[in-house]
């Protein structure tokens, strides 16, 4: 078998990568550009973001997404790592496949519907909507993805070590923190790093449950976008696809380094 | 106790208690019984060896003593007190686990050292006894490698070292060699007896390899299913099995069937034969001889009257350089196993295939078995 670049594999590659990028990369392009037009060219510039310097509407609702996103990234991977362990570890309770199943919904309910019940819950309970409310909805929203990594990574652990080290004296809660919490500790971080830029990235469910003072950076250019597009947001949207990046490539590198350190230690075990 | 008169005058008693006792101890996983109401003494400084098939219950009960199984039912006593309540990392018995579960974020020392790092030990200590421990295993200079650097044989040794430390009343090996190489395990057995010798610790060693047993084990518990089948020195589970699946498990056998008869004598299809020693058996009884091939002499010319005599006709020779093993085709189509040691230099077997020999050996060479 061939598996070298025939002409359809590379079409439908360029085609795949056009479809993703193309809209991202002019968006990018024309955050430098130097015309206030936002479809006319003419030369490179950085003057949008020096424009968005002045701009605090954009900084604070970035900020807020901030705050937000690294709140509800640490909740959510304290529960979500819980929820793993007790989904592994816990064997067949009874419950199992109903609480599992309660774990994963988020990942395919429809956002609307997050929102929507959320904020019929606030109201309910005439929580005051602001920053909390949003960090709270997003902490539900990416629990189950922290689950999803930890739980796999659990699976794959093997469970002698922690017996070794209570065998060495070691009592259960200590041997969870010692041993099997670094070990698992890529798994986590990356999990937090995935939460960390869903919270970022969230609009639906942000616009739902968000009260006054507390905008976005989603929420703030989707509503500037709304009066027409200015450069500035292409430079701040710019910003976000690089800090989302970097948050997924490092959390990638994190579970990969963790995965081929694994595969070193298999493969010594063998010398 | 037993006798009741000299008890009296001699308040301690003579023999030591064993170190370890299971007693009736049964384990289920649902409807599995993986250990049934199975009782046996250790004795302390003893190197004791659980032997026995995949799945025949041998690592449930090492588990059991380490904590990490509670047994269904019974027992376990160390040191004449029921350590069943006692959680594992309380218990005085460390275990070296076969996949070594060495810690991969911590170094060589952190790993040996660790035990020690759970109980109040002064950091000085702490050190010394990793040192000392490093000199022992001989991985002198390793201590501040990452587990990942090392190879199989160095790892089986920081986690034997690991084990060692906390100086437990006795050391459980979980199947310690089965990752060595075949060089690597035969030079490990040795150092392993050695170390026990040493140290003086009781050491119980989990092994499906009758060899390895036989060559490090004090004394051999064989087990299938869940049962053991015999206790006793690996010499005599050799020479003196006590049942056809003991025999057949350890070594190579060749049985032949029959009654027992009168004044010692076997009746069987190959005609009769003379066997000596004690038997439980009472004649009219069906029987089994077991013959060990290395028991058995091979020659071309009728052997003298004295010996028990069989002809046939080799069908395979098995050359294994320092021996040959001979499967001989006999008259009732059955085949006897032969061991001979190759004597002659020259790389050729004495006996060539389709000869015809003759099968003898003393009376005493077999064992007689009822079961």
């Amino acid at each position: 078998m061939r598996r070298g670049a025939s002409l359809f594999n590379i079409v439908s590659i360029a085609i795949g990568l056009a479809f993703l990028y193309l809209p991202i990369s002019i968006l990018v392009i024309y955050s430098f550009n130097a015309s206030r037009l936002v479809t006319v060219w003419a030369g490179w510039s950085l003057i949008w973001y020096r424009e968005l310097l002045n701009d605090t509407a954009i900084l604070q609702a970035a900020w807020i997404s901030l705050r937000v996103a690294a709140l509800s990234a640490t909740a959510a991977t304290i529960l979500g790592t819980l929820a793993a362990v007790a989904l592994v570890r816990l064997g067949s309770f009874r419950g199992r496949l109903l609480f599992s199943g309660m774990v994963y919904a988020p990942l395919v309910m429809p956002e609307v519907i997050t929102g929507l019940s959320l904020l019929l819950l606030f109201v309910a309970f005439n929580v005051d909507r602001g920053f909390w409310t949003i960090a709270i909805a997003h902490t539900t929203l990416t629990m189950c993805f922290v689950t999803v990594i930890v739980q796999s990574r659990l699976i794959g652990f093997d469970r002698s070590l922690e017996e070794a080290a209570m065998d060495l004296g070691c009592p259960p809660l200590k041997t969870f923190l010692t041993i099997t919490l670094p070990l698992i500790a890529p798994a986590i971080a990356a999990g937090w790093m995935l939460a960390f830029t869903l919270s970022l990235d969230d609009l639906v469910i942000a616009s739902f449950t968000t009260g006054p003072g507390a905008t976005t950076l989603p929420i703030r250019i989707y509503s500037e976008v709304r009066l027409g597009v200015k450069p500035e947001i292409n430079a701040v949207c710019t910003i976000m696809i690089a800090v989302v990046a970097a948050g997924t490539v490092v959390a990638s590198l994190i579970t990969k380094g963790g995965a081929a350190r694994r595969q070193r230690e298999a493969l010594g075990a063998q010398v | 106790m037993a006798d009741g008169g000299q008890a009296a005058q001699e308040p301690v008693s003579i023999e030591k208690p064993p170190l370890v006792r299971f007693e009736a101890v049964t384990k289920r996983f649902g409807s599995v019984v993986a250990v049934e109401t199975l009782s046996l003494d250790i004795k302390h400084g003893e190197f004791f060896a659980l032997l026995g098939p995949s799945g025949c219950g041998k690592t449930t009960l090492l588990r059991t003593l380490a904590g990490f199984e509670a047994p269904t039912q019974g027992r376990i006593l160390l040191d004449g007190e029921d350590i069943v309540p006692v959680q594992p990392h309380r218990r005085p018995v460390n275990m070296m686990f076969q996949s070594y579960a060495l810690f991969p974020h911590l170094s060589v020392e952190g790993n040996i050292g660790f035990g020690l790092r759970q109980e109040n030990v002064a950091r000085a200590e702490i050190a010394d006894r990793i040192a000392e421990m490093l000199v022992l295993v001989r991985l002198q200079g390793f201590g501040g490698r990452r587990i990942d650097q090392l190879s199989g044989g160095q790892r089986q040794r920081v986690a034997l070292a690991r084990a060692l430390i906390k100086r437990p009343r006795v050391l459980l090996l979980d199947e310690p060699l089965a990752a060595l190489d075949k060089k690597l395990r035969a030079e490990t057995q040795f150092e392993l007896m050695e170390l026990q010798r040493k140290l003086g610790t009781t050491f119980v060693i989990v092994t499906h390899d009758q060899e390895e047993a036989m060559i490090i084990a004090d004394r051999i518990a064989v087990m299938d299913r869940g049962r053991l089948m015999q206790v006793a020195a690996p010499a005599e589970i050799y020479e003196r099995p006590n049942s056809r699946w003991v025999a057949g498990f350890i070594g190579e056998t060749t049985m032949i069937e029959g009654r027992l008869g009168s004044d010692s004598n076997i009746e069987s299809v190959l005609g009769r034969m003379r066997v000596a020693g004690s038997s439980n058996a009472r004649s009219g009884d069906k029987v089994w001889l077991a013959l060990r091939p290395e028991k058995i002499s091979m020659t071309a010319e009728r052997p003298n009257e004295g010996l028990n005599a069989v002809a046939g006709t080799v069908s395979e020779i098995g050359y294994r350089g320092d021996m040959s093993v001979y499967k001989i085709l006999l008259s009732d189509r059955s085949v006897m196993k032969v061991a001979l040691t190759n004597v002659s230099a020259r790389g050729e077997t004495p006996f060539s295939l389709h000869d015809l020999v003759w099968l003898s050996w003393p009376p005493e060479a077999g064992v007689v078995l009822t079961e």
